[in-house]
């Protein structure tokens, strides 16, 4: 595979030639299928208490970098890519540089490699059609289902997010729902059958990915002198994610 | 022995073309008949197998009670700290001992290395000291006319060496800038072609090597003829002595193998008789499971053998495997440890006629790992093509998933270099198996070479002149040009050196400890390769990448000696594909070897090396002082062609990137690199992950890496097993081309192996 021409890259990319960046992982496996290419854009509207990547959550605590030495980057390493994997734009929250991921989806299209975008949904109406039609997975994470609960959990309104999903249905945009399942604060099962409803209706969800809560992100909130709410919340118990599986499961919806 | 030569018998017994041999039946027929010739003959009958691995046995009852015996002495061996029993007088050869056997009506494969399972020969040959050394740091003593014998009549190879060493090679030895070498002990990464056993049985060998011994009389007979003859000779005296090894056991293997069980057993007395007469420091199998499923196969569709038996054959193989054992000093352990014997069994790969060489056989070895349990031993070894089967593929990640004892390499590039029928010697280091041999060469310190270079030659540490003198670099900030014109200096003076040191020491290891039974096992003329090796690699790529994208300031001490250094500024390291760093080390690996290849070398070995440490970047790390990348004095180096430990920021594909850069056609004799990731970090479900560890594979050989042992564990599964030894019995892992029962390595090395990268997940639920 050979590395783009500067030429060509600027005749793709008339917006967007840099963006805050966090960092980049070149062997992801859980943020889409295969083997992926994770860029961790930087700067997030929301404040998740269980956030593992709070040093995303600023934009400047990114780096401002030239979007065609991260298409080089890719480009060296793209045929990597290709066996069933690609490249995940995630955050922080991606769609807070719009300009910037449609520039980096450009690019990733142009090396023939599969695209994921993954988001809260919350700034969704800033994705443009333009710029999802570029994007050939959605890795949407639902945070909660009910306006109160998703305040409490990101400090935002959920119904952008909803608003989100379901233009992502009427495009038949294939997604991947995402749900992090915390004790004590997003385990309420009639709360979740009221989201596994609304997912079902949808018709282009593919997959719920329900993620354990974890703690491995605490020591970044230390480090960055911010108070960690969930100190003392345990990881779900296998009694409670069985449960949890089965009311995704019970409307169809294939859990992993 | 070969204090008593016995007269060699050369007879002509080749009046009238024999009828073809019984055993024989059955077999597509071919050259392979009339001549030596392996390839051959399993190109012409074996069955590739494309499926997966369903049709695969589990245990029997027999061979779990067999395995649960060897366990319990497993146990005892550990408890005792390493060695369960010794020989302190007997000296091994091929018939030294009488029969052994772990438990005999119970057994399907037949013999030991000596009269007891994991009871440890003596093999003087390599050198008495290491033998006496090795006894008394187990609390034993060497029988005093055992060792008067080898001190007083009978030179060993160690002696040969140091009478031949000349003062420059010794103070290199002594500074640690070439270590490991191969001057106390035996040389070993020699294949014998253990299938001929089988295939043809004893005599047709022999009659083969009176041959070559006639054809070795014609003309001027000049010192290399003389010497051929000499060890002919020797080859044939070794196979004579291999058939009384044999017969000990109840077996005639004058004949070939006729059934599948003693094709299994005929090639297994060939790597015995082998491993009786060698302590070489890698005792490799070859590439014996496709080979043998034509046995199987034969024995399947007439009938007379199951599934069920295959399998069993398979696994009590292994379990024979599995106990090769050689007295070895605490030093030795230093350097290789774990107690490794690089049992390498080479398993898959495509013939050049675009065949795969998967067989069920291929799976029948990887599936002891399940049926017995993960072990270090023997070194299963899968040799990877983009074109394999993807049934195969995913089984071999599966397996490496469940257990973390496979190392895989790189069969598409290997391949032209190699052809089809190439086997693993140790680690990495391919050869054509019967017509190639290596005269193994360790490692020089790379890195220790660049603190030379910029210290003008003397040793940082002891402060010895240890080079030819040369101008030191006296600046205080260190430019780039300034240290790479010294570098290149200290390369040509350590090149030379090197070289020279493995003349001596191959010279002498021919004459001294001539591995008789493996070279009977060769053809008469032969591809030698002299094989150095480099370590700190990745130390010198990051030190060179920061004099030239940072400031470097020298601190030094009273001497004048550089002996640490200050790094101002960001610069880029190996392992992250960032170009600016990785061609430094492309540099260095091609630099380097174009300095070896100037030197002549001894039997005119074509000169290779690998980029390898073993288990060694501990010691070299602790042998080697600050270096200009910020590395303390003291502190391992990464291993093998890995990127130093946790510089490789950028994710698993960028670390395999940089590796995969570092150029085989100038590292012939392998580039190893250990990659451990969290099982999570492959993928959500059991499926995921054998799909994205398959895809790894392909993406990472598809650059062009040549090996990658493949780990797949949590750390906390390591330190727990730091704390409750006793609860991880077999608990194993990829360490530099080989796999290790992680509770038998030193604290230091499971406290550098837990440092190591881990490929882990920080995404997911952003």
């Amino acid at each position: 595979m050979s590395v783009m021409t500067g030429a060509t890259i600027e005749a793709l990319l008339p917006d967007g030639q840099q963006g805050y960046l966090h960092s980049v992982d070149t062997g992801g496996t859980v943020d889409g299928p295969g083997i992926r290419y994770v860029v961790f854009t930087s700067g997030c509207p929301l404040r998740c208490q269980y956030c593992h990547n709070p040093d995303c959550m600023k934009q400047k605590n990114g780096k401002l970098t030239e979007t065609r030495s991260i298409i080089d980057d890719i480009a060296s390493i793209a045929p990597m890519l290709r066996r069933g994997g690609g490249v995940t734009i995630s955050g922080g929250e991606p769609l807070v540089q719009p300009a910037f991921v449609a520039a980096l989806l450009t690019g990733c299209r142009a090396l023939g490699l599969h695209t994921a975008l993954d988001t809260s949904g919350f700034l969704g109406a800033k994705a443009s059609d333009a710029l999802l039609s570029l994007v050939d997975l959605v890795l949407l994470d639902i945070k909660s289902f009910r306006p109160e609960t998703y305040h409490n959990v990101t400090g935002v309104d959920v119904a952008p997010t909803l608003a989100f999903a379901k233009r992502l249905a009427a495009l038949g945009k294939p997604a991947w729902v995402r749900y992090v399942l915390v004790p004590g604060l997003t385990d309420d099962l009639d709360e979740i059958a009221e989201l596994a409803d609304f997912v079902a209706g949808l018709g282009n969800v593919e997959r719920i990915e329900l993620l354990p809560f974890h703690k491995m992100g605490e020591y970044k909130w230390e480090a960055l002198g911010m108070p960690y709410r969930l100190k003392d919340t345990q990881p779900p118990t296998p009694e409670l994610e069985a449960a949890v599986r089965g009311v995704f499961e019970a409307r169809g919806l294939n859990v992993v | 022995m070969d204090v008593m030569e016995r007269q060699v018998d050369v007879r002509s017994d080749v009046d009238a073309p024999a009828a073809l041999p019984e055993a024989w039946a059955g077999f597509a027929p071919g050259r392979w008949q009339t001549e030596i010739d392996l390839r051959g003959f399993i190109q012409r009958n074996y069955t590739p197998y494309e499926g997966d691995y369903s049709f695969l046995a589990g245990p029997t009852q027999r061979t779990t009670d067999l395995w649960a015996k060897i366990a319990d002495l497993l146990k005892v061996e550990r408890e005792n700290g390493g060695l369960l029993d010794a020989d302190t007088s007997l000296v091994s050869t091929i018939t030294s001992h009488d029969a052994g056997y772990i438990d005999r009506p119970n057994e399907k494969i037949f013999g030991l290395q000596t009269d007891k399972p994991l009871k440890r020969a003596i093999m003087p040959f390599g050198g008495i000291r290491t033998v006496k050394q090795s006894l008394e740091s187990y609390g034993l003593t060497l029988d005093p006319v055992t060792e008067k014998v080898f001190t007083e009549y009978r030179r060993t190879h160690n002696d040969g060496v140091f009478d031949a060493y000349t003062d420059e090679m010794r103070r290199a030895r002594r500074s640690g800038i070439i270590t490991g070498l191969p001057d106390a002990y035996g040389r070993g990464r020699i294949i014998g072609d253990y299938r001929r056993v089988a295939l043809y049985g004893i005599a047709r060998l022999i009659e083969q090597k009176r041959e070559e011994h006639r054809s070795l009389d014609r003309g001027q007979i000049d010192e290399e003829t003389l010497r051929l003859r000499w060890e002919v000779g020797k080859q044939i005296h070794a196979l004579e002595d291999l058939r009384t090894m044999a017969a000990k056991y109840g077996f005639d293997i004058d004949r070939p193998a006729a059934t599948a069980q003693e094709a299994a057993q005929w090639l297994y007395f060939g790597y015995l008789a082998a491993v009786k007469d060698q302590n070489g420091a890698a005792m490799s199998l070859g590439r014996v499971s496709t080979f043998l499923d034509i046995y199987f196969e034969r024995d399947l569709r007439a009938g007379v053998l199951t599934e069920t038996d295959a399998q069993e054959l398979v696994d009590d193989l292994v379990i024979k495997l599995r106990l090769v054992r050689f007295l070895r000093t605490p030093d030795y352990n230093e350097l290789f440890s774990g107690d490794p014997t690089w049992v390498t069994e080479c398993i898959g790969g495509m013939g050049i006629d675009g065949r795969p060489l998967v067989t069920r056989t291929s799976f029948r070895f990887l599936h002891t790992l399940k049926n017995l349990g993960p072990a270090p031993e023997p070194n299963l070894t899968v040799l990877w093509s983009e074109k394999l089967p993807q049934a195969f593929k995913d089984f071999c990640s599966h397996m490496s998933i469940e257990t973390s004892s496979i190392q895989y390499e790189n069969d598409d590039l290997m391949r032209p270099y190699w052809g089809d029928d190439y086997g693993i010697a140790c680690c990495v280091s391919a050869m054509r198996i019967g017509k190639q041999m290596q005269f193994f060469g360790a490692r020089a310190n790379l890195a220790k070479a660049l603190l030379y270079a910029i210290n003008g030659g003397r040793d940082e540490k002891s402060g010895e002149q240890i080079s030819a003198p040369f101008a030191p670099i006296t600046s205080e900030v260190l430019d780039f040009d300034e240290v790479v014109s010294r570098f290149d200096v200290m390369m040509d003076w350590l090149a030379r050196t090197y070289v020279n040191a493995l003349n001596v020491i191959h010279y002498m290891h021919d004459k001294y400890c001539y591995e008789k039974i493996e070279m009977a096992l060769h053809d008469r003329d032969i591809l030698r390769t002299m094989a150095c090796g480099i370590a700190g690699l990745s130390v010198v790529a990051d030190s060179l990448s920061a004099i030239k994208y940072a400031k470097v300031r020298t601190i030094r001490d009273e001497r004048g000696l550089a002996v640490d250094f200050e790094v101002e500024g960001d610069y880029p390291t190996y392992g992250n594909n960032d170009d600016r760093a990785d061609d430094l080390a492309v540099w260095a690996v091609k630099h380097f070897m174009e300095k070896l290849r100037l030197h002549p070398t001894y039997r005119d070995a074509m000169t290779t090396q690998s980029v390898l440490t073993i288990t060694s970047n501990v010691v070299y790390g602790k042998k080697t002082g600050n270096t200009p990348d910020g590395r303390k004095a003291g502190e391992p180096f990464a291993p093998g062609a890995n990127p130093m430990h946790g510089r490789d920021t950028k994710g698993a594909l960028a670390s395999m990137a940089s590796v995969a850069k570092l150029p085989y056609e100038h590292s012939q004799d392998g580039i190893s690199y250990t990659f451990s990731i969290v099982p999570k970090a492959l993928g959500r479900s059991e499926g995921d992950r054998i799909t994205n560890l398959s895809n790894l594979l392909d993406g990472y050989f598809g650059q062009d890496g040549h090996h990658i042992n493949v780990n797949v564990f949590d750390r906390e599964t390591l330190l727990d097993a730091m704390d409750h030894p006793e609860e991880y019995p077999q608990l194993t892992i990829r360490v530099s081309g080989y796999a290790v029962n992680f509770i038998k390595l030193t604290r230091e090395q499971q406290l550098d192996v837990i440092r190591r990268t881990f490929h882990s997940t920080t995404s997911g639920q952003a």
